[in-house]
């Protein structure tokens, strides 16, 4: 390694920062500088410096549970979403023609529409007199309507509906690039479709699972609209603990070290994931 | 005693095989007999129907009409994994997550053999490909070369009835490719297996093969051992396929043959037809001199060029009726007393017994 670099290396560096700059003020203006503030923030009370914002974590229950709730519904979001996402990504990869575009054209279609509004939709489809308990009733399976929304049901299953693109996606890229000779190989040495799906496809397609349940876990950690719509109060996860300190209580401190620790938390999970396969992969750029 | 493997000696027929798609036949009314433990190569350029062949052997392809047996068995429409077939496919197809041995293990696992019975067939399969000592490693920490003696092993462990190869040698480079060619032929000669290689290398096919089928649009032109099919092509399409053949257009005179008005003498039956060719091989002519055969064909012509080729100059003639022809010396110093200058004028001798003539292809 030798640190001199001629003066028209020295002058393509000067170049491309030069080009870079707008992107990088951009970035800093919008994305450091908040990040920076509300950290900042998080530290700070009535007298200067303070822990008191982060304190509460260990005296305060609600914040206790709160996390536990919100990572709970992640981890069954997660899981439903995997066995939901695998067969459809499953059977838009094995098909052929025009039906894989036609099968990721659907889960992809309800990203075309506000996620208020299906929130919405799903308050309609599953309230007490909602489409489904009604015909459910009308059917005769049921005597009394369920209670399919205001708890963690209804907001498991909206955002579900919502993050599911996100665990097909990359599943379905993972899934196209497994070789189909590698299946028939498997076939012609014997083995059964149970046992080349198991011990071929599967393992192969891990890091499609990996990648989505990695994305679709966190984008729950931080999600809003659903628990606050179908949560009916019985779901009160991270995000809705930010806004009450903020609308109600008007602790922009609280707030924010309540952002910073789940901030930190999403890095950790991204970091444990980077493990196990590279973080590039995880967002599709690889 | 060590374990060793015994790959089952066992015959091919294919009856009639057609595939059709659509309105596109693949196939069109294969039919072929493989001896058990032989060595059968289908050859043919892509696009000949090749690989649906190997698809309709392997179980991936359902045939349109016709039957395929292995043996006594009827195998037309059993699934893939109860035929009993070890494939090489061209790209090895190895498992990318798991490690040489349990690679080559797949196909005991998938036979539920008891695991105990493991050890001494994955060494004996292991030292049949000479890879003693590789069972834990990484197939992304193999060589080309190695993979292909795993995908080898890997399709031979379970002591198939039939071995297909698939291009096998197509990835390596030239000279791994022909020292792996030596290998396959040896390891054939030691376990006596039956093996259909499907390849496009004709130089490949002549060097390894008892027979060599060779396909053109889903048919099959010709089957014959590789002297037969070298020497005596059936048509021009074969001719043209096979070695370092020249076709020269000729014409029946009475019953004798004409190239360019000049009468040739041919050791042979004439072919039907009026579409006629002479194939001319450059092992095959040599200049006239005092040891030419006073029954040889002698055709005069001019030297046109020399391309020094390393191991021989190829020499390239043009005949006194136009047509192109070239031959070879080694060049060796006796080679390079022979060579001649450009432009001088040449006599080439050409034996009645290589006067090969063909039909044009149809």
């Amino acid at each position: 390694m030798s640190n001199a670099s001629t003066p028209e290396e020295r002058r393509e560096r000067r170049m491309i920062l030069l080009l870079l700059a707008p992107a990088l003020i951009v970035v800093g203006l919008l994305l450091i500088t908040p990040l920076v503030w509300m950290g900042w923030q998080s530290f700070r009370g009535p007298e200067g410096f303070t822990l008191a914002h982060y304190a509460r974590f260990f005296t305060d229950t609600v914040y206790l549970s709160s996390f536990v709730q919100t990572f709970r519904i992640a981890f069954l979001v997660t899981i439903a979403a995997i066995l939901i996402g695998y067969p459809i990504a499953y059977v838009a990869a094995k098909s052929q023609g025009i039906w894989p575009p036609i099968i990721l054209g659907l889960v992809l279609l309800p990203f075309w529409t506000s996620v208020l509004v299906r929130a919405y939709a799903w308050l309609i489809l599953l309230q007490r007199r909602g489409i489904v308990n009604t015909a459910l009733t009308k059917a005769g399976v049921i005597d009394q309507p369920l209670i399919l929304v205001n708890n963690e049901f209804g907001t498991v299953m909206a955002t579900l509906h919502i993050l599911l693109p996100f665990m097909v996606l990359p599943l379905y890229a993972t899934m196209k690039k497994i070789p189909a000779e590698l299946e028939m190989a498997g076939a012609s040495l014997g083995g059964g479709g149970g046992l080349v799906f198991r011990s071929v496809f599967l393992p192969l397609s891990m890091p499609g699972v990996i990648a989505g349940s990695v994305l679709v876990f966190v984008l729950t950690l931080g999600f809003y609209i659903t628990p606050e719509l179908l949560g009916g109060g019985r779901t009160f996860l991270v995000s809705m603990l930010v806004s009450r300190n903020i609308e109600i209580y008007n602790e922009w401190g609280a707030a924010s070290s309540i952002s910073v620790v789940l901030l930190v938390m999403v890095f950790a999970i991204f970091r444990l994931a980077s493990m196990i396969i590279p973080f590039e992969r995880i967002m599709g750029t690889k | 005693m060590p374990t060793s493997l015994h790959p089952q000696k066992v015959g091919v027929t294919i009856r009639n095989a057609v595939k059709r798609y659509g309105t596109f036949s693949a196939l069109d009314d294969v039919s072929i007999d493989v001896a058990p433990g032989e060595f059968l190569s289908i050859l043919g350029p892509s696009g000949s129907g090749k690989t649906t062949l190997l698809g309709l052997l392997g179980g991936f392809v359902q045939p349109t009409s016709g039957s395929i047996h292995l043996g006594d068995t009827d195998i037309t429409h059993m699934p893939p994994h109860k035929r009993d077939i070890g494939i090489v496919f061209q790209n090895y197809a190895l498992f990318p997550h798991m490690t040489v041995g349990e690679n080559i293990t797949f196909p005991l696992r998938a036979r539920r053999m008891p695991k105990d019975q493991w050890p001494a067939k994955l060494n004996a399969a292991l030292e049949m490909v000479e890879l003693t000592g590789y069972a834990d490693r990484a197939i992304s920490a193999l060589s080309g070369g190695q993979r292909q003696r795993v995908a080898l092993a890997r399709a031979m462990i379970f002591e198939p009835r039939l071995i297909l190869m698939d291009e096998p040698l197509s990835a390596l480079d030239k000279q791994l490719r022909e020292t792996m060619q030596l290998e396959l032929k040896q390891l054939h000669a030691k376990l006596g297996a039956t093996i259909i290689y499907v390849t496009h290398d004709q130089r490949e096919a002549l060097t390894m093969s008892d027979r060599i089928a060779v396909m053109k649009n889903g048919r099959l032109v010709q089957v014959d051992s590789p002297k037969e099919l070298h020497d005596r092509p059936c048509d021009s399409f074969v001719a043209s396929f096979i070695g370092e053949a020249m076709l020269l257009p000729v014409t029946r005179n009475g019953a004798g043959l004409s190239l360019d008005g000049q009468a040739l003498r041919s050791a042979h039956p004439l072919p039907a037809g009026n579409d006629l060719f002479l194939t001319v091989h450059s092992e095959k002519l040599a200049f006239a001199g005092p040891q030419t055969a006073p029954e040889a064909n002698l055709l005069p012509g001019r030297v046109e060029s020399c391309l020094y080729q390393g191991e021989s100059v190829r020499i390239f003639v043009t005949l006194d009726g136009g047509q192109s022809v070239s031959l070879r010396l080694p060049s060796n110093h006796s080679g390079w007393q022979m060579m001649p200058e450009q432009g001088q004028p040449v006599t080439l001798a050409l034996h009645p017994e290589d006067t090969i003539v063909v039909p044009k292809a149809a």
